[in-house]
């Protein structure tokens, strides 16, 4: 079995929903038929094969080569197998997706991971605005999973994060972790205005102390965390310098919020 | 049989089903995790009136626990689900939630699972945190030395409780002895404990009594001062006998603890007033388990 790899052929000037490209749908289709697959601009429809050069048959190990950020919605609502990405990528990356792996070589679009259920999202580049976080009208953002950024995000990274946990090895915009409901975000870098704003619940946990912290977010102190040590073991087990932190060291300053909501939120700055 | 001049007696231990789970306490240092270990095991010798039988399985390494402390592991055996269930909690909740530092995690995984940390958790009076890392649900209790880390619940499966061997020997001391030469010898052994004072019981008992509310009374048997006025087990040479009781996951974790314990003290002969071992049953029709001395020796 060779894996099914999708060429596209030239950069396309305009947007392209390419949400049917997952491995379970591409699975048991031939050359053929995955060729005639159609492929929406709008309303204007054309066959996949008009885009793409087709290689390979193992559709459950999908290989997009020259993609590019005008493809979106890949991997939405996936419920297995393994799609890497070599260039960049549109937005809703993986949006909904259940389970399976996805990386990403270069940057991914806004509202990658929107909705994630379960499942591993990886982006070596940056990210756009709301990764992990809830589509307009939706009420959770990322439901379970893991989305790990090795660059930068956008702005609220995290909108609304219902559960799972989003790892940013760079930095992240203003609003990060806005309206979480629960689950984990960790920033290695700095993150913009306004950490944590309005969250309910979940664990914001920044390596770098933010220049602000909204009002409503209270000083409980410096402490070390008896959870710390699992979460930190979790983080080293994912290919990332977050591996870098499990020294067994976990004291951390404790700000307590948003009081505005609920106040189960917490902001945890290492320290 | 004779074993270093030890008789071997042509009789069995006989064991019934339980259930049981194990459950891993982690501390600042060993020495505070067992200290909440001793507290939760310490009244758990017996079901007959504990409930449930319990005891520290062994020490594990900071290496070897879910948050990188010093801990040990502790297995519990109670006669169903429910009772195991229930006693867990009671004693998760005054014997580790109040140790210092402590946490406490599932040392078990299956299907089939309790609660170990779910129902703890209203101890935070709103304040508590749940995180779900890796799969696994943890609740974070704020308590007045930090937070208390418990593992929301633990798996469970079925077990064999019950399995023994007699010491008989020449005078108490010796006999003591004897059953800590043994202990030595079986506390290393993965998947067992011996639920009792220091692994050792001298109130060895018979199914039933003459007072109706008891359901166990002493093996009138195996009692030395009674040797004159009972139907005896014992020849006039013994003055002393103590027992070793044996709780584990497998009916083999039983019987490698049961040879191992034999050995070590029949390794000590008639020299050392060891005269004889023998092994606790009910006739056989109670339990399902039956340890035969002679084959797990042979």
């Amino acid at each position: 079995m060779i894996a099914l790899t999708l060429t596209l052929r030239e950069q396309p000037g305009y947007g392209i929903d390419v949400s049917l490209l997952t491995p379970d749908r591409l699975s048991g289709l031939s050359t053929e038929d995955i060729g005639a697959l159609p492929l929406y601009n709008g309303n204007r429809r054309q066959p996949l094969s008009s885009l793409f050069d087709i290689r390979g048959n193992d559709a459950q190990q999908l290989v997009i080569l020259n993609s590019s950020r005008h493809l979106h919605g890949i991997g939405s609502g996936m419920t297995s197998g393994h799609i890497r990405i070599e260039g960049d990528i549109g937005n809703h990356l993986g949006q909904g997706m259940y389970n399976g792996c996805i990386e990403v070589s270069g940057n991914s679009g806004h509202w990658t991971a929107s909705g994630m259920h379960d499942g591993n999202i990886t982006v070596a580049g940056n990210c756009g605005n709301f990764a992990g976080g809830a589509l307009p009208g939706d009420r959770q953002g990322m439901r379970g999973g893991t989305l790990l950024v090795r660059g930068d995000c956008g702005d609220r990274t995290g909108d609304h994060l219902r559960r799972g946990h989003i790892l940013v090895a760079g930095n992240s915009g203003a609003y990060c972790g806005a309206r979480m409901v629960a689950g984990t975000i960790a920033v290695l870098g700095k993150v913009g205005p306004k950490p944590g704003y309005a969250m309910k619940r979940g664990t914001l946990l920044l390596y770098e102390t933010p220049v602000e912290l909204p009002a409503t977010f209270n000083d409980c102190g410096v402490h070390d965390l008896g959870f710390l040590p699992l979460l930190t073991r979790s983080l080293a087990a994912v290919d990332s310098c977050f591996a870098e932190h499990d020294n067994g060291e976990c004291r951390v300053h404790r700000y307590a919020g948003d009081l505005a909501v609920d106040g189960k939120g917490e902001i945890l700055v290492w320290i | 049989m004779n074993i270093n001049g030890v008789a071997i007696d042509e009789t069995y231990a006989e064991a019934f089903g339980m259930k049981a789970t194990r459950i891993i306490i982690t501390a600042l240092n060993h020495r505070w995790a067992r200290h909440a270990a001793e507290a939760m095991t310490g009244f758990a010798t017996s079901v007959i009136g504990c409930g449930i039988e319990a005891g520290i399985e062994k020490e594990l390494a900071a290496d070897d626990t879910p948050d990188g402390r010093p801990g040990v592991t502790v297995l519990l055996f109670g006669m169903s689900t429910k009772d195991l269930g229930k006693q867990l909690e009671k004693r998760v909740g005054q014997c580790i939630l109040t140790s210092p530092t402590s946490a406490v995690f599932a040392g078990m995984s299956g299907e089939k699972t309790i609660n170990l940390g779910k129902n703890i958790r209203f101890f935070g009076d709103g304040y508590q945190i749940s995180k779900l890392i890796d799969g696994r649900r943890y609740w974070r209790v704020p308590v007045m030395d930090g937070e208390f880390v418990a593992e929301e619940s633990t798996g469970y499966c079925s077990a064999v409780g019950g399995g023994n061997f007699l010491v008989l020997a020449h005078s108490q001391a010796q006999a003591l002895t004897a059953c800590e030469a043994a202990i030595e010898a079986m506390q290393d052994l993965p998947n067992v404990i011996m639920p009792f004072p220091g692994g050792v019981v001298r109130s060895g008992s018979k199914v039933g009594s003459r007072y109706k509310a008891l359901p166990a009374s002493t093996n009138q048997a195996f009692c030395p001062t009674l040797r004159g006025l009972t139907q005896t087990s014992l020849s006039a040479d013994i003055e002393s006998v103590m027992e070793i009781v044996i709780n584990g996951l497998t009916e083999s974790d039983i019987r490698s603890a049961m040879r191992t314990g034999i050995d070590a003290v029949c390794e000590l002969g008639t020299d050392s007033g060891i005269m004889r071992v023998s092994a606790g049953n009910y006739g056989g029709n109670l339990g399902k388990f039956h340890f035969h001395l002679r084959e797990i020796m042979a």
